[in-house]
Parts: C-alpha cells; structure tokens; sequence
C-alpha cells in the first residue's frame, strides 16, 4: 500500500521517542559537567613528567636524553640539558632537564614520545579541561606545569604504572643485587689478603 | 457550573463591555475580541517551539534544551532575546522596502485566517458567512509575503528558495480548498460556525465529527498534507531546504525579522491546523458524550496540540520530497483522490444510513488507493531491491 | 570530467549575465555548506532547477601531508596518516603500515592480523554508520537517522578508545604489528557491541529502507554506469553499486582476508539508492568477519620482534601498498633512498579518485539530488586535499 514505509517509520521513531523515557539505551546523554563518563584507562590526551618522590625537580626521572624531542612529528617539545649531573632512582650520575617545554597547542597526542622515552619518564595524561583564555603563553607547559607524581601517574592508569614501578622494582634489585655481590667480592678479597699478610709475619703455621 | 466555565471569556468580555459607553461598544467589542488572539497565538507559538525541539530531541534520543529554566521552559524567552538583540543586517543591493515589508505582511496575513476560526462555543471573532472562503483567501497572501521576501533579497540562493516557495504554494492551494469542499457540501454552509454545529451532536456517546466517515477520513489526510505543504513544513520544507540551499527565501534575513517569518510560519500552521479541526474534527465538540463537562475552548486547544504534535513527528521521521515530486504528488495524487472524495462525499449523503453506505463510500476512496500504489511498483518507479553477491 | 577533452572544449563557467539567452544561474555551493562534507566547493551552473555543469573546487582543506612526509621519519609520519580520512583513522595506518612492510620485507605475527582485521572491520562499520546517517541528514530528516547511527557509532569509539587511547586519531599500526595488545576485558566488550549491531541495523531497514520519500529521492538518481566506473578509476563501494566485482580484500588477498568467509554485495543500476544499500550490505557482511576473527584470534607477540622503533631505515627501493578502505582503494606509495626518511611518499586518496565523475552524475539532475549525489560518493575533505 502507498505510505506503508513512511508509516513503519513513523512507528520506529515513535518508539525511541517513548523508549527514551523508559531506558538509558534510548536517551544517551551525559550532562557534562555535572555528570560525567567513567574514565577509560587507556585513554591519552597530552603528555607529562613524572617524578617519584616528594620533590617534583629532584625527583624527575627524565634524564634529557633528548629522544623524545627528535622522535616527535610536529616537534613540539623544548630540551635545554643540563650542564652538571644529579644521582638517579638507582643512584648513578645522569644529566637532568634544565628546560623542558611542550606546546600542547601544537602536540597532537600521538604517544610517539612516550614510546620511544627509554627511562619511563614522559607518561600520557588523560586531563581534557584543558582551555585558557590567555591566547600566547598558556599553553606552552614548563617543566614545572609538566611534573605529576608518580601517584598520579598509578591512579590514572593502574596498569601501566604497575607495570612500570615492577620494572623498576626489579631494576633496583638488579642494581641492589649487584652492588652487594660487588661489596661481598671485594670484602671477600680484602679479607683474603688480610690473612695472608697476618700469616707472613709469624711464618709457617701450616696445617 | 460547566455552562459558565464553558462561556467565561464570552462572559468577561460582555461584563468589562458594560463599563463603556454605548457609543464606543462596538470598537472596545473588536478590540476585546483580538487581543487575546493576538498574545494567544504568539504564546502558543512559544509553546510550540519550545515543545517541538524537546520533542525533536527525545525521537533523536537526546534532551532538548533543559538548562534554560525547568525542563528548558524559558528557552523561548531566550530566543526572543537572542532575535531582538541581533544586528539586523540587509543586503547592499536588496530591496530595502520590500524587504522590510515582508515578514510584516507574512505576519498579518497568518493573523488575519484566525478570525473566523471557531475557538469554543460562541467564541468566534466574525461570525461570516463565507468564513471558510475568507480563510482560504486571506492565506493566499501569505504566497505573495514569501515571493517578496525571497524577491527583495536579491541574492541567488533566495531567488531559488522563493521560486520553489511560490511554486509549491500554488500548486497546493488547490488541494486544500478541494479536500476542504466536502465538509463544506455536508454542512451546506461555508460558515465555520455552520459546519462546527454540525459536528456538535451525539449518538449514543459517538461524536458526529466529519473524520469518522470514510470521506471524512480521506478528506482530513489530504488536508493536513497540503496543510504540511502549505506552511513549509517537513517533508515539505523545501523552500526553507536547511541542508541545501541553506534558508532559501530568507536567507538574508537576521534579527527580528527572521523570528517574524518564524512566527508567521507557525501562526500558519496554527491557522490550518484550526481550519482543519474546524471542517473535519468538530471544533471545539468534546469526542464523547460524557466529557462534555469539559470546556469547549481546551478541547479545541487539545486538538490544535495533538495536530501540532503529529506535525513534529512528522518533520522528525521523514525526509524531504524533491520539488518535481512534491509537484507531481499535488496534480497527480491529491488533486485525483480529492475529486473522487467529493464523489464519494455526495454518494454518501444521498444514500440511506447503514453498513452499505459505509462499504460502499469506503471501496471508492480505499480501492484507488491500493491500484496506485501497485501500479507504481509495476511501473517500477520505486520498489525495495534485492542484491547479488558477487561469486 | 566531459568526454570531449579537446582544449578547445574545455568546459568554463560563464558568468551570470543578463544579455545571455539563456538566463543560466551560477550558484556556489560551499565551501560553507551544511551538506558538503568539509570544506568543498562546488560550481554550479543551473538552468532553472537542472545542473548544466558543475566544476567541483577542493584544496581548502590542503595540509602539505605528503611533503611533510618527506622530513618526518616513517614512524613519525603514522599520526599524520591517521588525519587524512579522519572518519577512518585505523585503515589509514593500516595502508600506511602495508606499504612500508613491503618496502622493507617486514612480517607481520599472527595475532598482529588478526587484531588488525578485528579493528580494521570496526571502523568499516563506523564509516558507513556515519554514512548512512549523513545522507538521510543531508536529504532532510532533520538529523533522527543521523543520531541514531552515531549512538552506535560512539560505542565502537568507545571500543577504540579503551584499546588505542584515542577514539579517533588512534595512531595505532605499527611496522610489523600493532602498537598495543588487548586490555583485560576488551575482548568481551567488543563481542557485546558486535552482537548488538544488527539490531540497530534492523531498525534501520525498518526506518529507511522501504520509505517511499527515500526511494523516490534516491532511485534513479546519479546513475553511474559499469563502464564509466572502470574506466575513471572508481573503487570501493562507489564501483561495487555499479556492479563492478573488485573489492580489494578479495582481489590482493592481503592480511588474512582469505580466511573469513564474507560476500560481496554487488548493484545493478548504481544510482544513489545501490551505492546506500550496498554500504548497509557491507555492514553486515562486516559483523560476519568480526565474529569470526573474535573467536579465531590466538595468542602470540603483536609486533614483529625484530622491528625497532627508532632508527628505521629501510633498504633503497619503492612500494605500493593498498588496502580496501570503506571509502574505496587507499594506496601509499613509498620511495626509500635508504635514509631515515621517505624520498617520495604519495597517497592515492579513494574520495578524491571518485570524485573526479561527480560532473557526470549529477548533470541533468536537480539542484536537491546534487547533494543526495555527494553524500553518496562519500568524500572526507582530509583525504581529497590532503
């Protein structure tokens, strides 16, 4: 009959019209910014350093290897590196940043920086509330504005941070490991050329 | 009780009439008489909007506008302040007097069909005797606002949107008046307070309303398609085409302006609506007998609301017709099926009452029908098609 | 594109004058239009309601993608892929990844497949989710259609965006495999979406497929014949309506196509109404692929284990790779002169390859059907201009 499909329509729309009153599946609005949706974990919006510890400048774990900043496509990250060196999570000497900068008017979020950062130190944030009203500087992030803790860092992605602090938990008890079987070796040394200078003087005690 | 509930506006206007001189009732009568229609209307336009994007929103699964005010009720305030508040821009090159004239005369013109629409018992502003033929008249100048405005713009896109406008009017006009004869021929009157009376008794508790009549029925769908046509309204928004020629006919128009096409548009739609409640829905006549208690004038809002509501579910759900077929479907669907109506309108008042007649006027309208629907699909003009896949 | 190509022939667009006999309307349509798709612009030359030519204008949306690609490192120009059809940004990798693991002769683990198949499928559902959508918009139906394709279109973003991170822009193709492997809970999420899709399909057909005013709008209208799609170049869906039998995932059998058992739905009369049927047919031929790689996928490293991310130079040489994108044959060709940058890097952009027969779709038609027309050659502007 003519007007058949228009009327199967009809009662299609019909039906998510009264369905949105009866169910969520039908009316699928948030109302942002008094709702909001449950945070995906992956979820990535623009980068950040992370720091361990209390203090957010001597805790850094970025060590300006500069990576990042040649590996990123639109090349908005800023490295100035240092001139001196400052000790590490497992306490070696490395070079630290003195300027970090990333303009995230001009980063598109690709995650490329956070890929290829050997020392876990540039991790992806998920904060999107991110607008200014100051046109020039605002969203150029310093050093200082970049820093989150690692806190922050585990209670925005869980996994990964479990992930990453495991590795390092281990890494340290490589180092750790290491450094006593170093101090074992060398007392085990000191001591074997203790006695044989005590056993020079009195002279033949032979067994 | 009722009685006087039923004819309270009747009643105050009379009363607030006997504090004026006699020499000057007749002026304070008129002047009494339009001025609700003129601040009801436009707040029933208010209404309207405010109701059509929350109903266009939950069809689309979403809210409407639920921030300004409770559920979004001050979101035609909002609108009026936003179109008052605007640059009223006008194009170097256009027609500055047409241009202003336009939504001027759009907006009386959609003003001038309410009055002789029937609003509750004895609630009509001029009671004529050609009433109908005045409405369907003082519409046609609603054609002529549209053309200027387009016209006067001079600027392509409005040219286009007008021609299509102008084009689409006329050609449903004709329509209109023929699906309105019939009510017309069974009231023997074209007064509108004629074919209401008709329509204002009972059987049993069944209401004698020209829609319940197999003529009724075909002669009320024709009118609200060409209604739906007449005020530019989707599936046959065309003219005002949103995703192509953007606005059409006003395009370049902005401000307040704008908001008066609006409100001429939807005071259209309203006027029609009436019409059609007036020839084919009995008016302001409660659909049973035991609701009567009810006051005339809510019943007839009641149906302007419940039209007004199936118009936005209509725009909601169907895409628009392309101009040639809009034409096509005037001159060759409605224009045909509205003479056979009138056919079947006469057979049904010369034929005695009974099932027969009902058989009989319902195989004409209903028999045609079906024939063109199969003659279009063996023409293969349109048909659901089956796909191959590829081996 | 006019079959008579002597210079001398060349089609211009007169002016609007009043001492010309015909009294032709040029009109502009875009490149601010609600209907065109992005930034795109159309000449139109009208007599009366009925297109006498039509010159269409790109190159607003001209970003410098392929230069860019030049100075960037492979790896660095993959989020810039994803920008180009920005409706379908995992395909794009996909081709990019493809092109470069042939230059280099890089092999792709198993689960890396199939995770590609599986994401790849996903945003073939979504494009032509959004098309669907877009072309009942663009005809008029004050957006209902088009809300009711996108309430399922952010489930599938919200699947993308628990796996890569971002719901578009996913940057998620890797040299060799995929960036990251399933979160815990994926898997199941996805079946879920997938076992829901063909509800919505359902009432979809109900909606739209039997209308009289769709039909009425659609059949008939910028009728693209088998001859001239073969010999303009048209892939994908767009040469598919015409009954054209080419679908890429058949014909190079790349990935593991070959395992899944999927139709190819063809038209036969390549108007407007085919070119949308044949898209919500590839939908659900879609939902058979996914199901099936769902419950096939093994496990298994998801990146070549010998791939490194920084310091990728791939051995002097060029490559094609091309893969079926929703909106037709997406193809990279890479030239490598060794360094650790692309010496040529070119796009062979679908949207803009079917583009060029818009003239000859849409000459004769109505000014309405020339939007009908473009919705259903399905452009994205970031793959036309690049």
């Amino acid at each position: 009959m003519v007007g058949e499909g228009i009327l199967k329509g009809l009662v299609e729309t019909a039906r998510n019209f009264f369905g949105s009153y009866v169910g969520k599946d039908r009316l699928t609005t948030v109302q942002y910014p008094e709702e909001r949706l449950p945070q995906i974990e992956a979820a990535r919006s623009f980068p950040f350093l992370v720091y361990d510890g209390p203090d957010w400048d001597k805790g850094m774990r970025c060590v300006a290897c500069q990576i990042c900043e040649k590996e990123c496509p639109p090349k908005c990250i800023l490295i100035k590196k240092s001139a001196d060196k400052k000790p590490d999570a497992v306490g070696k000497p490395q070079f630290y940043p003195a300027v970090f900068n990333i303009d995230i008017s001009v980063c598109m979020s690709c995650q490329i920086c956070v890929e290829v950062c050997p020392f876990d130190a540039i991790k992806m944030d998920v904060d999107y509330d991110l607008s200014t009203d100051d046109r020039f500087g605002d969203l150029l992030l310093d050093k200082e504005r970049l820093a989150k803790s690692n806190e922050y860092y585990n209670a925005i992605h869980p996994t990964e941070a479990a992930a990453v602090d495991a590795h390092f938990a281990e890494e340290r008890a490589k180092a750790e490991a290491k450094a006593k079987a170093a101090t074992e070796a060398k007392a085990a040394a000191e001591a074997k050329v203790a006695p044989a200078a005590q056993e020079q003087p009195v002279g033949g005690e032979t067994q | 009780m009722t009685q006087a509930l039923d004819q309270i506006f009747v009643l105050t206007k009379q009363w607030l009439l006997g504090f004026v001189p006699a020499s000057a009732q007749p002026i304070c009568s008129a002047i009494l008489s339009v001025v609700p229609v003129l601040i009801g209307f436009p707040l029933l336009f208010a209404i309207t909007t405010w109701l059509e994007r929350k109903g266009l929103g939950r069809l689309q699964n979403r809210y409407g506008p639920n921030r300004t005010g409770p559920y979004g009720l001050f979101q035609p305030i909002a609108d009026a302040i936003k179109s008052l508040t605007k640059e009223d821009i006008v194009p170097l090159t256009a027609d500055h007097t047409v241009h202003f004239l336009a939504p001027v005369l759009l907006a009386a013109a959609s003003f001038l069909g309410y009055a002789v629409l029937p609003i509750g018992r004895n609630m009509v502003l001029v009671n004529m005797n050609a009433g109908v033929l005045y409405f369907f008249a003082v519409g046609s100048v609603v054609e002529l606002a549209v053309f200027m405005a387009g016209w006067s713009s001079r600027s392509k896109y409005s040219l286009l949107g007008a021609m299509r406008a102008i084009a689409q009017m006329i050609s449903y006009e004709v329509p209109l008046v023929l699906a309105s004869i019939v009510a017309i021929m069974q009231a023997g009157s074209l007064s509108t307070v004629a074919i209401v009376d008709k329509q204002a008794g009972y059987t049993g508790i069944w209401p004698h309303w020209f829609v319940f009549t197999p003529w009724g029925v075909v002669g009320f769908a024709l009118f609200m398609i060409a209604a739906t046509a007449e005020s530019n309204r989707s599936p046959f928004d065309l003219p005002e085409g949103e995703s192509e020629i953007i606005a059409g006919y006003y395009i370049e128009y902005s401000g307040f302006k704008f908001a008066l096409f609006f409100l001429g548009e939807y005071l259209g739609m309203f006027a029609t609506s009436g019409m059609a409640i007036t020839l084919f829905l009995g008016g302001w006549s409660a659909p049973f007998s035991f609701l009567t208690w009810i006051p005339s004038y809510v019943w007839f809002f009641a149906k302007l609301l419940a039209l007004i509501a199936g118009f936005i579910w209509i725009r909601g759900t169907l895409p628009r017709l392309r101009m040639d077929q809009l034409m096509s479907l005037a001159w060759e669907f409605i224009l045909p099926m509205a003479l056979l109506n009138m056919l079947d309108a006469g057979i049904w008042h010369f034929m005695p009452a009974g099932v027969l007649r009902w058989l009989v006027c319902t195989a004409i309208v209903a028999v045609p029908c079906v024939l063109l629907g199969q003659g279009l699909k063996r023409n293969k003009k349109f048909q659901v098609r089956t796909y191959q896949f590829a081996k | 594109m006019i079959t008579d190509a002597s210079p001398a022939a060349q089609p211009e667009l007169e002016p609007l004058s009043e001492t010309s006999e015909e009294q032709l309307l040029e009109i502009a349509m875009g490149p601010q239009h609600p209907s065109t798709h992005g930034v795109f612009r159309m000449n139109v030359v009208l007599d009366g309601e009925h297109v006498v030519r039509l010159k269409p204008v790109f190159g607003y949306l001209h970003r410098n993608h392929e230069k860019i690609a030049e100075s960037e490192t492979y790896l660095g120009s993959m989020p810039y892929t994803d920008r180009l059809d920005y409706m379908c940004p995992i395909t794009n990798n996909w081709a990019y990844a493809l092109a470069v693991e042939k230059l280099a002769g890089i092999q792709v683990p198993e689960r890396a497949e199939y995770l590609r198949v599986i994401v790849g499928e996903l945003t073939r559902l979504q494009n032509h989710a959004c098309l669907i959508g877009f072309l009942m918009q663009d005809m008029g139906s004050s957006g209902t259609p088009l809300m009711y394709a996108f309430r399922e279109r952010e489930k599938i973003l919200d699947l993308f965006e628990s796996l890569t991170g971002a719901r578009m822009m996913c940057n998620y193709m890797r040299f060799g495999g995929c960036r990251v492997d399933m979160p815990a809970g994926w898997l199941e999420q996805a079946q879920n979406v997938v076992r829901e899709f063909p509800r919505f399909l359902d009432e979809y057909e109900n909606l739209l497929v039997s209308n009289e005013i769709l039909m009425e709008r659609t059949q008939g209208v910028g009728v693209l014949s088998k001859e001239l799609a073969i010999n303009a170049g048209m892939s994908g869906p767009m040469a598919r309506a015409s009954g054209v039998n080419y679908d890429i995932r058949k014909v190079d059998k790349y990935s593991i196509y070959e395992r899944f058992a999927f139709r190819v739905p063809l038209g036969a009369h390549g108007d407007v109404y085919d070119r949308y049927m044949i898209r919500f047919l590839e939908m659900r031929e879609s939902l058979k692929i996914l199901n099936e790689a769902m419950r096939d996928i093994p496990a298994g490293p998801i990146v070549d284990p010998k791939m490194r991310i920084r310091g990728f130079r791939p051995k002097p040489g060029e490559a094609y790779g091309r893969i079926e994108s929703p909106k037709g044959e997406l193809g990279f060709y890479l030239i490598s002169n060794g360094s650790l940058n692309p010496y040529r890097y070119r796009v062979r952009p679908p949207s803009l390859i079917n583009l060029t027969v818009l003239e000859d779709l849409c000459i004769g038609q109505n000014v309405a059907d020339v939007v009908a027309i473009l919705g259903s050659v399905d452009i994205v502007l970031g793959e036309v201009d690049r």
